[in-house]
């Protein structure tokens, strides 16, 4: 037992309530939840400490034993997701300070981002698939309100589609479950992967795996992912943002979740259909990467490719796929977070997102530039960037699986994401500078999350070294799902 | 709004709100060993006071019941939320419940649950929840 486990979950949710119920002035409210990201990041820091001296921690809510309550579970794999999340999410939240506006802040902008976060760390850290259900629906409705809220033309339109799409997909999810639980009885992921362990995984559970990863591709954008590049181009920049960030990486987490720890037996069929979406699905987000002149589009479809790589390194099964997951995943959270923090602000000061009509934004902006330059390195993996080692480790992974096309199709598409990015550097920040003296705008509060993010993704390449200690565990967790269990059930 | 030629829903009204209320109080405190409990015990006491508005106009029960009820909403999660931490405070997981019984005067031999304080916050949160989608919904027209 660790109250700690829950924390994450407790600290923005509380923070977000009181700001609900004691409505107070923008300031208070930005200093709380400054506060309690803060906070939060501070207690996952704990925990990530705690679960290398100590290994995996639980908690059984309501002091019920699993598999009969709801089990709450932080191995090294939440752990570091975890702490991402919070830097991520505070940093954005500080951009979101300087250009959120004060309409959208005295509508409960940022009760409604905690909310958000408080969905994202539940879904991380539950043990149990209906919890896991729940937790999505507190994120997904958070995000239904955040990508509405200003009202503008484009927003409404948009988030009738995304609401639509992900009502349908959590119908599909509850059904998902309704099966699982019918075929095995029970819920609880540690006692899941015990009951299919022993059943032996049949066509039935494979069937019911792929319901599961339909409802999960949806989300996560992987293949399915029609609803995407519409709905994260219409909210403003600093949510745009945190959903590039985090949205789908919950998702993609799910997926890693479930068919390393449940559904792991029949990998020549989930894994291989997997493998399947994932390349079909960097080919295609970077064919639209390439073929757009839009900012936020070209940018949109970087976060599919991004997708469709970390799902290739979950095909390969591997631990050396599987850690360049990982790495990538956290790498991608960053990048994503600070990419379309950076193209946001350059539609901004251009007043367009059409690359055709701006150019020489870095005579007037040079930090912005540069800046954007190293983010457009980063996430095509040049290396001694974040992206490069988490590239290297799913390409090796996939060539040792046997997946040689797989393994190509990613370093095609990174060469085409490479691409895409620097046509926006040259057409957008390289050239003749049009903006006149008077015109240019303030960017000075904005710069500093950008620059934060900016070291983040050269430190965690350059010290990808550092972290691999904590990268190792979170990997041996996920690629023997006994230690898991062990844990929940207060074994060993 | 429509013209107020409706004697016999006011009258009906005022003594159906109270049986309602008083149905919806019983609701909430069967809960804890029979059907019953803090959600539908708040949609119960939710739905007399939609009665209400339709029957006299929103401004006329607002004017009455001067209640936020987005504050109600939050203020009942907080409530459930607190009683969970109850247990951390005890170094018990979160959530975790205690009940005693008690001799109270007037109802002698009595269990008091802290899941109770927990349904409390819940019914808070649904009724709250309720009333704001309804009265946003009303405010189209």
């Amino acid at each position: 037992m660790n109250n700690l486990v829950i924390m994450p979950i407790l600290i923005p949710l509380i923070t977000g309530l009181l700001m609900v119920a004691f409505r107070r002035k923008a300031v208070v409210q930005r200093f709380l939840s400054v506060v309690a990201l803060g906070a939060t990041g501070a207690v996952s820091l704990v925990l990530m400490v705690q679960i290398k001296d100590s290994g995996i921690q639980t908690l059984q809510l309501g002091g019920w034993e699993a598999p009969f309550g709801v089990s709450m579970v932080a191995d090294m794999f939440s752990g570091m997701l975890l702490l991402t999340t919070s830097i991520v999410s505070l940093l954005c939240l500080v951009f979101a300070f300087y250009s959120i506006g004060k309409e959208r802040e005295a509508h409960y902008f940022y009760p409604l981002y905690l909310f958000l976060i408080t969905g994202v760390n539940g879904s991380f850290l539950t043990g149990d698939m209906f919890n896991l259900f729940v937790c999505f629906e507190v994120m997904l409705i958070s995000s239904y309100v955040l990508i509405s809220l200003g009202g503008t033309g484009i927003q409404l339109r948009e988030s009738i589609k995304y609401v639509l799409i992900n009502i349908l997909s959590s119908f599909l999810f509850l059904v998902a479950i309704a099966y699982l639980y019918a075929a095995t009885g029970t819920l609880n992921m540690a006692h899941l992967s015990e009951r299919v362990a022993e059943a032996g995984q049949n066509g039935i559970l494979t069937a019911i795996a792929i319901l599961f990863l339909i409802v999960f591709s949806l989300k996560a954008g992987l293949f399915l992912f029609f609803w995407l590049p519409g709905s994260y181009s219409a909210p403003p920049t600093a949510i745009a943002a945190i959903f590039a960030a985090l949205l789908t990486k919950v998702g993609i987490y799910s997926i890693i979740r479930i068919f390393t720890l449940i559904f792991y037996h029949e990998p020549h069929i989930t894994h291989l259909i997997i493998g399947i979406m994932a390349a079909v699905t960097m080919l295609l987000g970077a064919i639209g990467a390439v073929a757009y002149w839009d900012i936020k589009k070209i940018l949109t479809y970087n976060v599919i490719v991004g997708v469709g790589l970390i799902m290739a390194g979950l095909a390969s099964n591997s631990t050396v796929g599987l850690t360049g997951s990982m790495y990538y995943l956290i790498h991608d959270i960053i990048i994503k977070a600070l990419i379309f923090l950076i193209g946001g602000t350059v539609i901004t000061l251009a007043g367009t997102s059409k690359l055709k009509y701006i150019s020489g934004l870095i005579q007037t902006y040079p930090f912005l530039g540069w800046m954007f330059f190293i983010a457009a390195l980063s996430l095509a993996g040049i290396p001694p960037l974040s992206g490069f080692i988490g590239k290297v480790f799913i390409t090796e992974g996939t060539f040792e699986a046997g997946f040689l096309w797989l393994g190509a199709i990613g370093l095609i598409t990174s060469l085409m994401v490479l691409y895409s990015v620097m046509k926006i550097f040259l057409n957008g920040f390289w050239g003749d500078s049009y903006l006149d003296e008077e015109k240019k705008g303030e960017v000075k509060g904005i710069l500093f999350p950008l620059a934060i993010l900016t070291l983040l993704t050269i430190g965690l390449g350059v010290g990808a070294e550092g972290i691999y200690s904590y990268a190792e565990l979170a990997i041996e967790s996920l690629m023997n799902p006994l230690l898991y269990i062990e844990a929940v059930f207060g074994r060993g | 709004m429509k013209e107020p030629n409706d004697v016999i829903l006011r009258s009906v009204t005022k003594v159906a709100v109270l049986i309602i209320l008083t149905f919806a109080i019983n609701l909430f405190f069967s809960g804890h060993h029979n059907p019953g409990g803090g959600f539908i015990g708040g949609l119960a006491f939710a739905s007399a006071l939609t009665l209400l508005f339709l029957c006299y106009d929103i401004e006329t029960v607002r004017e009455n019941i001067p209640v936020d009820f987005k504050a109600v909403t939050a203020v009942g999660v907080l409530i459930s939320v607190f009683t969970g931490i109850g247990g951390i405070i005890f170094d018990r997981p979160f959530l975790t419940q205690a009940f005693d019984y008690f001799q109270l005067p007037l109802f002698g031999k009595t269990e008091l649950a802290t899941a109770v304080l927990f349904d409390i916050g819940v019914a808070m949160a649904v009724i709250g929840t309720a009333i704001t989608i309804i009265s946003s919904i009303s405010e189209d027209r």
